[in-house]
């Protein structure tokens, strides 16, 4: 914060671009190429989800009532207030307001470890009812009167579950990296207004995965909910 | 909060953090419909309804956090590009799965 106005904007534009909000665009479009690549990354995933759904519906109806639906709607609903507070905070870089941002940013981390506690203990529920695919894996309805239908089609259900929900905690982890980051460059003064660039970007990467998260919420967790409450 | 009517010292577009309360609303209200929507049986339009809800939610995002409705015109194609190809990849790998069995009708 001590660095004059002068260093600042030399340190920011880059000589290759006209001016700062050429450069932002450009690294905004950057980070919209790997989202991109993210997108089909997940897009594989989300794929053999609609496949195996397809194939074996009945044994995914019964592996999604396994699931924890309060607690998966309350782990959406803290990762909407994130990205809430995500983006306020890349507002507040904008606005040159380091330190509103600082907190903000510190409540978006806060967020994001509130979304893994309860993935955790959600991933310990399933870990030791057998639910994890591998030699180990058993499945029960838990009703006597439906056993499963098919317990092998099941499983495929819970490898997807684990390798979309995985990866996407694994995102998660990742994310919260990222905005610490911003949070002690931030801390020592790197972001302008006309330069908060780094700000923007792990603030998009943070939105994403939030959006990958609204499609895994309804697609895991509510698939026909004849629960009845 | 109010003065920042003056010529803009900063790049992008500064949205109003109103909106963001009525987006994150938006997306809150979404997630409580989806929840409720998912208890109701509708058949085959249970899964319309929670995709229908999700991609509202997911627009939202995308439009107004992720800042998409003030980006430049590349990155609008290029978001739009990357929901093309992800149809692309979701509708070829369909078409194949869904005429397998078409070859073995004879044995149902």
């Amino acid at each position: 914060m001590a660095t004059s106005e002068i260093q600042v904007a030399e340190r920011a534009l880059q000589h290759h671009f006209a001016d700062m909000e050429q450069q932002k665009e450009t690294s905004t479009f950057g980070m919209w190429m790997f989202l991109l690549t993210e997108i089909m990354f997940f897009g594989g995933l989300f794929c053999a989800y609609l496949v195996y759904r397809a194939s074996y519906y009945q044994a995914f109806v019964e592996g999604s009532q396994k699931m924890n639906i309060w607690l998966g709607a309350t782990n959406t609903a803290v990762l909407i207030c994130s990205s809430l507070t995500m983006a306020l905070g890349v507002r507040a870089a904008q606005m040159a307001k380091p330190k509103l941002m600082i907190v903000l940013l510190l409540i978006t981390i806060v967020f994001g470890f509130g979304f893994l506690g309860i993935k955790a203990v959600e991933y310990h529920e399933h870990w030791v009812n057998h639910e994890f695919p591998g030699p180990n894996f058993h499945f029960e309805t838990g009703d006597p009167a439906h056993p499963p239908t098919d317990p092998q089609h099941t499983q495929i259900y819970f490898s997807l579950y684990w390798a979309m929900t995985g990866l996407h905690a694994l995102h998660m982890i990742i994310g919260v990296g990222l905005v610490t980051w911003i949070v002690i460059v931030g801390w020592m003064g790197a972001f302008t207004p006309e330069y908060y660039n780094p700000v923007e970007n792990v603030g998009l990467y943070w939105h994403f995965v939030d959006l990958v998260w609204i499609y895994l919420f309804p697609l895991l967790y509510l698939i026909s909910k004849k629960h009845g409450g | 909060m109010a003065n920042h009517t003056e010529h803009p010292d900063y790049v992008g577009h500064l949205i109003p953090a109103k909106l963001y309360y009525v987006i994150w609303a938006i997306l809150m209200v979404g997630t409580a419909i989806t929840v409720f929507a998912a208890t109701v049986e509708l058949g085959v339009f249970n899964i319309v309804v929670a995709l229908v809800i999700a991609t509202i939610k997911g627009t939202l995002v995308v439009l107004f956090f992720m800042h998409l409705r003030y980006s430049d015109k590349l990155t609008m194609v290029t978001v739009v590009a990357s929901i093309f190809w992800l149809f692309i990849l979701f509708s070829l790998t369909m078409t194949d799965y869904i005429s397998r069995a078409w070859s073995t009708y004879s044995g149902h």
